[in-house]
């Protein structure tokens, strides 16, 4: 018996890797047909600021969750959704586990350049999708990158470049907060280059705190590494993707 | 490249109420509760403190520096003392965290604090330290005679900023800082729209202003900027916005005693003239559309609301920008006071960080705390603090020393430690101290400045979205703003400070039948051996 158990749990875990890793990386729910009364992604993308909306999309990503308000990336096969203090118990904020199809009305907003959905409500759905990252580098400085926000997205092949100095004056390859004002827990910048083209990237604190490997990845950087990187195209005045894994760059 | 400044998460919506009877019922449920601080009547040189400092920045490095060397500094004066710093930049985060470890005793020692926070804090039994004693003692207290430093008497503290944080009959706090809220202007787009700033400026000279400013070509480009965006008047804090507003139109708010008056006649015309701009799209806030100097900068505001301790943030010339290089325009930038009703009694907010200590069961670790918070009110401290923004120092000492006045005197003369904006919004605090004004603290004031706030900004955000806004709405915008911050709670749970004691409301129902049904059994236990008694004697045996 504990030998089918073993095997069982074996070949279930191979699968989950193989559909992880596969090209598509996604687990797609069988029908990601909207219901009635909701928007495709097209139709949100159309809408005007300020109008309500009715989205159908699976959670990626929690930020934070606060006095029953959450904040969560989420993206359907077409585009990415960002919902911003989302009213949510604490009890269903468990349940927004990464793939969770749910159901979201609220208003289209935009904050900084940041498109978002805030002042949304959410009911949970039958079925899971999880996105794979969408290689992006070679949008990087253009204007279709914006096309891409909030979705989960890759930069492949970047140099780390400085990203500031310390007190002695030293070139450093991380910024604990945007100057270097903060401290170990807060949100870390770095820089990185590609095709002589410097950008800069975060570790959002509240979307991977100092205990994540992608916040212990950056701290170890050193200036000149090649890196992979994987996030969400989070927006503010401009691009600043709100990275979630940092590696050497294959 | 641009640089970023993170949302502020709304932090403050943990509810004084709520917040309150939790720490309430651990007060008189759980731990009794530490013994009031004594002041001991020696420092214990020979023995080692540890303190923890959680300190607020404005996500300004140079103020992380000050921070860093204000603490060695005063470790090389006492060498057995340690300070550790903790940083934040957020007041809601701060507060939030200290009232989690108020359950669990594990308080930092000292704290940068709002007033009205420490009023949710005091509701924990001695957490707080008074320290209206530490001041008037004449070794360790305020310029006191074993103090290793220059520290400033209590009568070179700005009294007005000292008041602010008075409140039930004691000093649970010492003014760090002080700010207030200032208008950056785009002078130059004002004039070009065929206005003259006045000497004061009014709401009815920004509303007017900002209308005009709504003007589009057939392409839809605003004539002002030739851009697709313009919201020529952006508030950064709605909440002192209205507070301010009712403030100069003598309109009620709060009272002393905890009395809550913002859900007014005045209140909903005020909100009737902010949906009014709303809807043309002459006005937002910072929590619906960003940060104003953004759009100030960039050329799509006029009027930009703030603190004074945002003033590195404003004009051309900014040295601290979100937005890049190219996107900023080139503009005069006036510093003037906020609006006025009444422009011969100007009237505007007083705030900015305060420090208070936090008890500990040694209280030689609480002497050492003190000394610390003493150091931050030094000169050099103060002096160099105040440089980093708008902010002012809060001692007569470093106001009118020469390093301070050399300071204000070199204004404009760059772009970095003597920015214009910034030394000249530290100005229109100095000139105007006496026409600030706090709002009063109690168990809960923090909770109705949030509401306050919340009024504005879901009026705006209605507007916008297409609802309509008239008395019904009103009607429902109270009662959902009421509900949602629990104000109709406050009352019973909470209490006034001003009689320097926290009102616990009425016992919880099962508490009555417990406490009923205890009395009762004692009742008839006694009612049983008195009987015994008398029976006793009635028949000795």
């Amino acid at each position: 018996m504990k030998k089918f158990t073993t095997l069982l749990l074996t070949f279930v875990l191979a699968l989950a890797c193989v559909s992880c890793g596969s090209k598509d990386g996604n687990t797609k729910d069988a029908a990601d047909v909207k219901s009635e009364g909701v928007m495709t992604y097209a139709e949100y993308a159309a809408a005007a600021l300020d109008t309500e909306v009715v989205v159908e999309t699976y959670v990626q990503a929690k930020q934070s969750w606060w006095d029953n308000k959450a904040t969560v990336y989420t993206q359907d096969k077409d585009g990415a959704y960002f919902l911003y203090n989302m009213a949510c118990s604490e009890e269903d904020y468990a349940k927004l586990t990464a793939g969770t199809k749910i159901k979201v009305t609220g208003y289209k907003s935009e904050w900084a350049g940041e498109v978002e959905i805030t002042d949304a409500t959410f009911e949970i759905m039958n079925g899971s999708y999880i996105a794979a990252a969408e290689d992006v580098t070679a949008l990087l400085g253009s204007a279709d990158l914006i096309n891409s926000q909030n979705k989960f997205v890759a930069f492949k092949g970047m140099t780390v470049e400085a990203a500031g100095k310390d007190a002695n004056g030293k070139d450093v390859a991380f910024l604990y907060s945007w100057d270097g004002s903060g401290q170990d827990g807060d949100d870390l910048y770095f820089n990185a280059s590609v095709n002589g083209q410097t950008y800069t990237f975060t570790v959002e604190s509240y979307l991977c705190d100092n205990t994540t490997d992608v916040y212990a990845a950056v701290k170890a950087l050193n200036i000149g590494d090649k890196i992979d990187m994987e996030g969400f195209l989070y927006w503010y005045e401009g691009v600043n993707p709100h990275i979630t894994s940092v590696t050497a760059a294959k | 490249m641009s640089r970023i400044r993170k949302r502020i998460i709304s932090m403050f919506l943990l509810l004084a109420a709520a917040a309150g009877s939790a720490l309430t019922l651990t007060a008189c449920h759980g731990r009794e509760g530490l013994k009031p601080f004594e002041i001991p009547e020696e420092f214990e040189l020979s023995e080692q403190y540890e303190i923890t400092f959680w300190a607020k920045n404005d996500t300004n490095k140079t103020q992380t520096a000050i921070y860093e060397k204000a603490i060695a500094d005063f470790e090389k004066l006492y060498p057995n003392i340690t300070v550790n710093l903790r940083l934040y930049t957020d007041y809601g985060k701060i507060y939030n965290d200290v009232i989690t470890n108020i359950a669990t005793n594990t308080t930092p020692n000292v704290c940068i604090t709002y007033p009205d926070h420490i009023a949710t804090y005091l509701t924990g039994l001695n957490q707080v330290v008074p320290l209206e004693g530490l001041f008037a003692d004449e070794t360790y207290g305020l310029g006191g005679s074993e103090v290793r430093f220059d520290s400033p008497t209590q009568e070179e503290i700005i009294p007005q900023f000292l008041e602010e944080c008075s409140f039930g009959g004691h000093y649970y706090a010492v003014p760090y800082m002080r700010s207030t809220e200032s208008c950056y202007v785009n002078k130059t787009y004002v004039e070009a729209l065929g206005y003259t700033l006045p000497e004061t400026l009014t709401w009815d000279f920004i509303w007017e202003v900002s209308e005009v400013a709504m003007a589009k070509d057939a392409d839809g480009n605003f004539l002002i900027n030739g851009q697709k965006v313009m919201i020529p008047f952006i508030y950064k804090s709605t909440d002192n916005m209205m507070i301010q507003m009712l403030k100069q139109k003598g309109a009620g708010y709060s009272t002393d005693s905890g009395e809550l008056l913002l859900f007014n006649d005045t209140t909903k015309d005020l909100l009737y003239t902010v949906a009014e701009h709303a809807k043309s799209g002459a006005f937002s806030t910072f929590k619906i559309s960003s940060y104003p100097a953004n759009f100030l900068n960039a050329g799509q505001c006029i009027f930009a609301i703030d603190s004074t301790a945002g003033a590195t943030w404003m004009g051309t010339n900014a040295p601290l920008s979100d937005i890049s290089r190219d996107k900023i325009v080139e503009f005069e930038t006036e510093v003037m006071e906020i609006p006025q009703f009444d422009p011969d009694n100007p009237q505007m907010i007083s705030q900015g960080p305060s420090v208070c200590i936090f008890n500990k069961e040694n209280p030689q670790e609480v002497l050492a705390s003190w000394l610390f918070v003493q150091y931050l009110l030094t000169n050099e401290v103060q002096i160099a603090y105040s440089k980093t923004e708008g902010y002012v120092p809060v001692t007569l000492k470093a106001q009118e020393s020469a390093e301070y006045q050399d300071y204000l005197l070199r204004c404009g003369e760059d772009n970095a430690a003597y920015y214009e904006v910034k030394i000249k919004a530290a100005k229109l605090l100095l000139d105007h101290i006496s026409n600030t004004f706090v709002t009063p603290v109690f168990n809960g004031s923090s909770s109705l400045r949030d509401a306050a706030g919340q009024l504005i900004e879901n009026t705006v955000k209605s507007v916008r979205r297409g609802q309509t806004i008239d008395d019904a709405y009103m009607e429902k915008l109270y009662s959902d703003t009421i509900s949602l911050y629990r104000l109709d709670q406050l009352n019973s749970q909470t209490g006034s400070l001003s009689s320097g004691k926290a009102e616990l409301g009425k016992l919880p129902k099962t508490s009555v039948i417990l406490l009923s049904s205890l009395a009762g059994a004692w009742v008839l236990m006694i009612l049983y051996v008195t009987w015994q008694m008398i029976k006793k004697k009635r028949n000795p045996q």
